[in-house]
């Protein structure tokens, strides 16, 4: 019997991991699919990594590496190779791995840690051919920088995600000719730093409400077609731009991978993606638990890093000090907000603050961002620019916390042009 | 000099391949393409259709109701994935329910067993998806679905089990008649054949064109598809189809052997076999889909695909010898209910060589099995012990399908080994699901350059010339 076993041996489950270990847990186990530990980590060679929580520049794979040490330096298990084919409520976890072969493991508690997947171009129903060529950023992120491969030497990229953004810096420094980057919203849908630092600082263009409204060759992609979008997204005729390229990369967005969680029968939120979780990670059922990218997609690791060592407290919790009740505040998003996590918090688990991460579902400048419960304004927080691709954050301390009743609602109001 | 070369292997190839493999020929497959199924047999509704669509008396109706018969046997000694899930086409008008009453009064004539009309309540009580629109349906409890693909490697691999050779990326360039049969020519040299069969479905016409002059003129036309997530798989029971008209039996909607959705298709003359999706046809697809089941989440899609019917200006089938072609035969025209039909016009394409003179005298050792294993299906003790026999089994690969590294390796050792990363799609799944080999991409590619021994920079996507990695990057990969 485990104290506990993580899904998944990425950022997040390893922060887990580190953190039910430091809060006493001897037991625990880390199951991850791939060869090694980090997840995605070790194909993002870039640098940006850890400035909030190690306070210095670090790449992925040397982010992934720190965490990594720190497991090796506990006495915390580690299947690599492993793949969980299932999690049942009662917290059995069911495995096969080459080496270990079939497994059912069970523990007291589980931490879902899976990560996200890329949306594909049969999600985005993009007219055309089928050829060879057309790849998903992250896939051609692998390639490269794992592989050693470059899978395109004109490259047109559809979509603005980060992933996007970083391997039109890769592909060019690798000696591949970008030649647009498009994006069918009105704003980019990754950070700031990356429209600077990967776009502009190498010349290429951002063509913002466009999209790619045509596929053309046989065998390789031969073409592209470009055209502007409306304000419903519908591509305007007579603006098609064709571009000549062998390659289309795809950024237009990540989901969570939650099919071990919808087989468990734990609730899920429509607008993450991810299951609902209270203020410690905890899903719909005791004792399991997710953060990182299974439970919303974040742009920074950092972040996922602080919940997952929040959803690794909490398990530590539920095995030391048993189950937590209490009243439930039901988390709402108002005008402005597109999600928050949690989507509920338990009065009696907040100590100082809760941190609640949300997006906002449009960009706003001079905004100020309201929690309201019924007619009470309970607290009130000013910001200066406020933009979907980059996900918020906000301190609640727990005496305002006090004024609330039954449920608080999130809300953005923009200051008056 | 064989005694028939059969010119493609989509499904009508592969289902006379296999009918005639079961006797002492010595029979040869000529696949332009690096794989089979790589036509309509892979880009279609998946359907086995009960029969009650095509006129009565016509080659159609007889072939399709035979054939989806011999369908389900054969799935189910080679195994291929088949399930008999029943189908309704639904009526939304009083006008809609004649037209009901017309297919059930053909299906009749034409053998269909089963065949009743139901209400629009009834029919909503087993389909609870069904729009409110819908006023009445006619049910075909024997209608099925079935993995094409699969079912058409199956035949080809039980052939070639038997006997028969495939040569793939073979095309053929041109047909003379001498003495004693025909000489094909080919891109990669010549043949020499008693009889020649003509399965090249869109492009039947073109090979009919080399040897004869009574003609008929290839009609392609276009169907696009949605591919939903297994999340909508299970929105729906029975596949659905709204009234047949004029340009065939319309949108439907229905579950495939795989778990998914697949909802299509549009129906648009083309020139040849262009298999491009379009946004008009897409977005009509939907629409239409809708109208049945107004609750599909198109959102949950996870590929779009296009197969193109070889129909032709005569309607029905076209199996004949033509008059000035001796020992030619056409299996040409073969759009729905083509899959449908296959194996029967397999085993009547037999017949008519039989007739012509073809010796047909049985083979005692005919091999008629095939098993593959798939994991996900197998039981907590079966894959315990798998992994516990070869391990390669305990390793997942292809995450949103649960296909293992050992399925993989498998498929390698099977009569018709894979060549591409959507050859190993087609034999084991890798890469049908929701990420679309975004995952497993990388690593099918590394299997494949170790199977095949030739560096991952010559790995295809698919066709020939599909190369997915373009070079090497700029050498840092050499310190690693």
């Amino acid at each position: 019997m485990y104290d506990l076993i993580v899904v998944g041996g990425g950022p997040a489950g390893l922060a887990a991991a580190w953190a039910a270990w430091d809060k006493g847990l001897k037991k625990i186990l880390i199951v991850e699919r791939d060869r090694e530990l980090g997840g995605i980590l070790n194909q993002c060679i870039h640098n940006g990594f850890g400035l909030h929580h190690f306070k210095e520049e670090l790449t992925g794979p040397e982010y992934a590496g720190r965490f990594a040490s720190m497991i090796r330096s506990t006495g915390v298990e580690v299947r690599l190779d492993t793949m969980v084919l299932e999690v049942t409520r009662d917290k059995q976890v069911r495995m096969v791995g080459k080496a270990t072969g079939y497994r059912e493991e069970q523990a007291r508690t589980v931490v879902l840690a899976m990560g996200c997947r890329e949306r594909t171009r049969g999600a985005i129903a993009i007219p055309g051919t089928r050829p060879a060529g057309i790849f998903t950023a992250g896939a051609a992120q692998r390639y490269v920088n794992m592989e050693g491969w470059l899978p395109g030497k004109r490259v047109v990229i559809l979509g603005s995600g980060d992933i996007g953004l970083i391997m039109a810096r890769r592909m060019t420094l690798e000696g591949a000719k970008v030649l647009a980057c498009v994006e069918v919203m009105p704003y980019s849908g990754g950070l700031n730093r990356n429209i600077v630092q990967c776009l502009q600082d190498f010349d290429i263009p951002l063509y913002l409400s466009h999209t790619v409204t045509e596929i053309r060759g046989e065998k390789r992609v031969e073409q592209v077609v470009v055209s502007q979008v409306d304000e419903s997204r519908r591509p305007i005729p007579g603006t098609e731009m064709v571009f000549d390229c062998d390659t289309l990369l795809l950024s237009v967005g990540l989901i969570p991978e939650n099919e071990l969680t919808r087989q468990a029968g734990i609730e899920m939120d429509p607008r993450t993606n991810g299951p609902k979780v209270y203020e410690n990670m905890e899903v719909s059922v005791p004792g399991i638990f997710a953060c990182g990218n299974v439970c919303h997609v974040h742009d920074l690791v950092d972040y996922v890093t602080s919940e997952s060592l929040r959803a690794g407290e909490a398990a530590a919790a539920y095995v030391l000090s048993g189950d937590r009740a209490g009243k439930t505040l039901t988390v709402k998003n108002g005008p402005g907000v597109t999600y928050t996590v949690p989507q509920r918090i338990r009065r009696e688990g907040v100590k100082k603050n809760c941190g609640i991460f949300f997006r906002v579902n449009r960009v706003c400048r001079d905004s100020e961002i309201l929690v309201t419960s019924g007619e009470t304004v309970i607290a009130k927080y000013s910001r200066s620019h406020l933009a979907p691709g980059e996900m918020e954050h906000i301190m609640l301390p727990a005496v305002l916390l006090n004024k609330a009743d039954g449920e608080i609602t999130l809300s953005i109001r923009e200051a008056q042009a | 000099m064989y005694d028939v070369l059969i010119i493609g292997c989509g499904i009508t190839g592969a289902a006379a391949a296999f009918m005639l493999s079961k006797y002492r020929l010595k029979v040869g497959i000529l696949e332009r393409e690096n794989d089979v199924a790589q036509g309509a047999t892979k880009a279609n509704s998946a359907i086995l259709h009960a029969g009650y669509d095509p006129e009565p008396g016509t080659l159609m109706a007889k072939l399709n109701v035979r054939g989806s018969g011999l369908a389900r046997e054969l799935c189910e000694k080679l195994d291929v994935p088949y399930r008999q899930c029943g189908s309704m086409v639904l009526a939304f008008s009083e006008q809609e329910e004649e037209t009901l009453r017309t297919l059930l009064a053909r299906g009749k004539l034409s053998g269909v067993p089963e065949l009743r009309v139901i209400s629009g309540d009834e029919a909503r009580a087993l389909e609870p998806g069904l729009s409110a629109e819908v006023t009445a349906a006619l049910l075909a409890p024997t209608a099925a679905i079935c993995s094409p693909w699969e079912l058409c490697l199956a035949l080809a691999e039980t052939a070639v089990k038997n006997g028969a050779e495939l040569f793939l990326e073979t095309e053929v360039t041109g047909l003379t008649r001498e003495a004693e049969g025909w000489r094909v020519s080919t891109n990669r040299g010549v043949y020499r054949s008693r009889f020649v069969v003509n399965a090249a479905g869109v492009f039947a016409g073109d090979i009919h064109d080399m040897v004869s002059s009574h003609s008929f003129a290839m009609r392609p036309s276009r169907g696009e598809y949605y591919l939903l997530d297994k999340c909508e798989g299970s929105r729906i029971n029975y596949v659905l189809f709204q009234c047949p008209n004029e340009n065939g039996k319309g949108v439907l909607a229905a579950p495939t052997v795989h778990g998914n959705l697949i909802v299509g298709p549009s129906a648009d003359t083309v020139e040849g076999n262009n298999t491009a999706n379009t946004a008009a046809g897409m977005a009509f697809v939907r629409e239409k889909a809708l109208k049945s089941v107004p609750s599909i989440d198109f959102r949950q899609s996870i590929r779009n695909f296009a197969g193109v019917r070889a129909r032709t200006d005569r309607g029905d089938f076209i199996i004949e010898f033509p008059p000035d072609a001796p020992g030619f035969l056409d299996l040409a025209g073969i759009c729905s209910p083509g899959l449908s039909a296959a194996t029967a016009i397999g085993e009547y394409a037999v017949e008519l060589l039989g007739g012509a003179g073809l010796p047909l005298a049985e083979k005692a050792d005919f091999v008629c099995e095939r098993h593959r294993i798939r994991f996900k299906e197998l039981s907590a003790s079966q894959k315990a012990e798998l992994i516990e026999k070869e391990p390669a089994y305990g390793r997942v690969v292809c995450r949103c399908e649960t296909v293992t590294e050992g399925e993989i390796l498998a498929c390698f050792r099977t009569p018709i080994p894979p060549r591409s990363v959507d050859g190993v799609k087609r034999r084991v799944n890798t890469g049908m699901g929701r990420c679309q080999g975004g995952f497993c991409g990388p690593r099918v590619v590394e299997l494949l350059s170790r199977e095949l021994g030739v560096s991952p920079g010559e790995i295809l996507q698919d066709r020939a010339d599909t190369r997915i990695l373009l070079c090497r990057t700029k050498g840092g990969w050499e310190d690693v």
